[in-house]
């Protein structure tokens, strides 16, 4: 498939660079949200939503923030379209909004957002930043909406509120609590990488990621790594443009 | 050529002491307890502790096959997991509680992180407060046929008084292996006599959770009161045989005595002030989460490392 085509942005955040089994970020609506499959799908679309947008508009202005404020002129960005995304939850999806609770405006810091943001918004075209940020939260909402799935099958005998366990079942409430997040994404997270590593050895080039960091450079304290990342995520991007 | 002359690698000085063999003794120790337990609680209490075993020694061979590993279910541990996993149980819990014990003991404590001698957490424990948290109403019902009503640690902290003879000879509502103290106690001197275990950890965890008592309880020195406190719940079954493992505890001696202290006073806590009577088993799990930080400060010096030297 060919580098940074919109398609290729798409299956990059679903599956090469998931960025809850793959690049472990954002992991703190992951473990506190995910009780229930509508709350975990909730929250990942609306990330989603604010995620796409923010791309979309910080690599509109990408050639207009200066380099040295660029964390702020981000945040200022985000956070606009957080509180968008939070009046209108509040006005159309109310009971929604009750569940997720303070964890709608904490998207502004999720690193998701901003990684993307400094990793590819601000050195891609307009309708690539776009796609990269759909791709990478509809990677969010799938693993979201798993978790929160399998939780709620185990912790409370349900999914999305329908009962699917016969009527003998006893549920096992430690998975809706705080400790059945950390089983749940492990044992996905292991299945994951058991699926990745089968592929690997069959031919299969499943992950091409550049760097082993899954180009996380924002959390990243390797200077050289961020140099030659940077700058062969910057002249790809000019080649794109 | 004699056997003086052979010369091979380390260890040159041999012992008959193995893994089976400490095991072994602990299975050993542990069956008066259990057998006080078939007594007083009756076949279901039998039946629940063989679903156990073989559970955690069937999870335990599944899973070193399917990962095609050294089979180890030769060294009973997975026997001495089962069985302590099962004297933690009511009675009266149905049999899949104790098969969902087991695996979680043996495949999510133990076997995921590395198998006997990597555990970080007592699997026998960690499957028990994963079961209390997950089935509260079925793992705290001690109603069975021989008692009704509630645990004598319930009613010492409802402010109830307690029979304590009964309670010391074990003829109370509880898990099956925790009621009867001296049953433990003979299980306990057993290990101490072989040199399987010493006082260090079980002597500082007694000592400071009475001192506790003393202090906190709001009874003073009141004989009767510590000794119920004593001989009520997990303490002593808690103290000998589960504080006392060689994985989850700390190496270092004085490592030990820390341990012991930390676990007493966590127990007092959880169990003065905490919302349920019994606190043993999470001070214990509490306890074997902070080995490593204690055994970090109080590693031993090299000799000749210390000194003052500024």
């Amino acid at each position: 498939m060919k580098q940074n085509s919109i398609s290729e942005r798409l299956l990059n955040g679903l599956v090469r660079e998931n960025p809850t089994f793959v690049l472990m970020l954002g992991m703190c609506p992951t473990l506190a949200v995910t009780t229930s499959a509508v709350n975990g799908l909730g929250m990942g679309l609306t990330t989603m939503v604010v995620l796409a947008l923010s791309n979309m508009f910080i690599s509109l202005l990408r050639k207009m923030i200066p380099d040295k404020v660029r964390i702020p002129a981000f945040i200022v960005i985000i956070a606009s379209f957080v509180t968008v995304a939070e009046l209108l939850l509040k006005a159309f999806i109310p009971f929604l909004y009750d569940a997720l609770g303070l964890y709608i405006p904490l998207i502004v810091v999720n690193c998701i957002i901003l990684g993307r943001a400094e990793a590819y918004a601000s050195k891609n075209n307009v309708i690539l930043s776009l796609f990269d940020g759909i791709g990478m939260g509809l990677g969010f909402t799938c693993a979201l909406t798993i978790i929160g799935a399998i939780r709620e099958l185990i912790g409370a005998g349900k999914v999305f509120g329908f009962s699917l366990m016969p009527e003998s079942y006893v549920p096992c409430s430690i998975f809706v609590l705080a400790p059945g997040a950390f089983f749940v994404l492990a044992a996905l997270t292991a299945i994951q990488n058991k699926v990745k590593i089968a592929g690997e050895k069959k031919g299969k080039d499943m992950s091409k990621i550049q760097s082993g960091c899954g180009a996380d450079c924002m959390n990243c304290s390797d200077t050289d790594c961020r140099m030659r990342s940077g700058g062969q995520e910057s002249k790809e991007g000019e080649s794109n443009d | 050529m004699s056997d003086l002359m052979k010369v091979s690698s380390n260890p040159h000085v041999r012992s008959k002491v193995t893994t089976s063999n400490i095991m072994l003794a602990v299975v050993i120790a542990l069956l008066p307890a259990a057998g006080f337990g078939i007594y007083n609680f009756g076949m279901d209490a039998l039946i629940l502790i063989l679903i156990t075993v073989a559970t955690t020694v069937l999870t335990e061979l599944i899973y070193e096959k399917a990962m095609h590993k050294k089979i180890t279910i030769g060294d009973f541990s997975a026997v001495v997991t089962g069985l302590l996993l099962a004297l933690n149980l009511p009675s009266t819990v149905p049999w899949w509680i104790a098969v969902i014990g087991g695996i979680f003991a043996i495949l999510v404590v133990k076997m995921l992180f590395g198998g006997l001698g990597q555990n970080f957490m007592n699997p026998a424990l960690g499957a028990r407060c994963f079961l209390l948290i997950s089935y509260t109403s079925i793992m705290c019902n001690f109603d069975c046929d021989a008692y009704t009503g509630p645990t004598p640690l319930a009613s010492l902290k409802a402010g109830e008084s307690v029979n304590i003879l009964d309670m010391v000879v074990g003829k109370t509502a509880g898990t099956i292996g925790e009621t009867s103290m001296i049953a433990i106690v003979i299980g306990a001197c057993f290990l101490l006599l072989l040199g399987v275990i010493d006082l260090k950890v079980p002597g500082s965890y007694l000592v400071s959770f009475v001192i506790f008592i003393v202090l906190f309880a709001g009874h003073g020195f009141d004989p009767a009161y510590i000794s119920a406190q004593l001989a009520g719940g997990g303490l002593m079954l808690g103290a000998f045989f589960m504080a006392t493992d060689y994985v989850t505890r700390p190496v270092t001696k004085r490592g030990q005595y820390v341990y012991g202290v930390i676990l007493g006073v966590l127990t007092g806590i959880f169990r003065i002030f905490g919302p349920s009577a019994e606190g043993v088993s999470y001070a214990i799990i509490l306890g074997n989460l902070l080995v490593p930080l204690i055994e970090k400060l109080t590693m031993p010096k090299a000799f000749g490392k210390g000194g003052e030297r500024s």
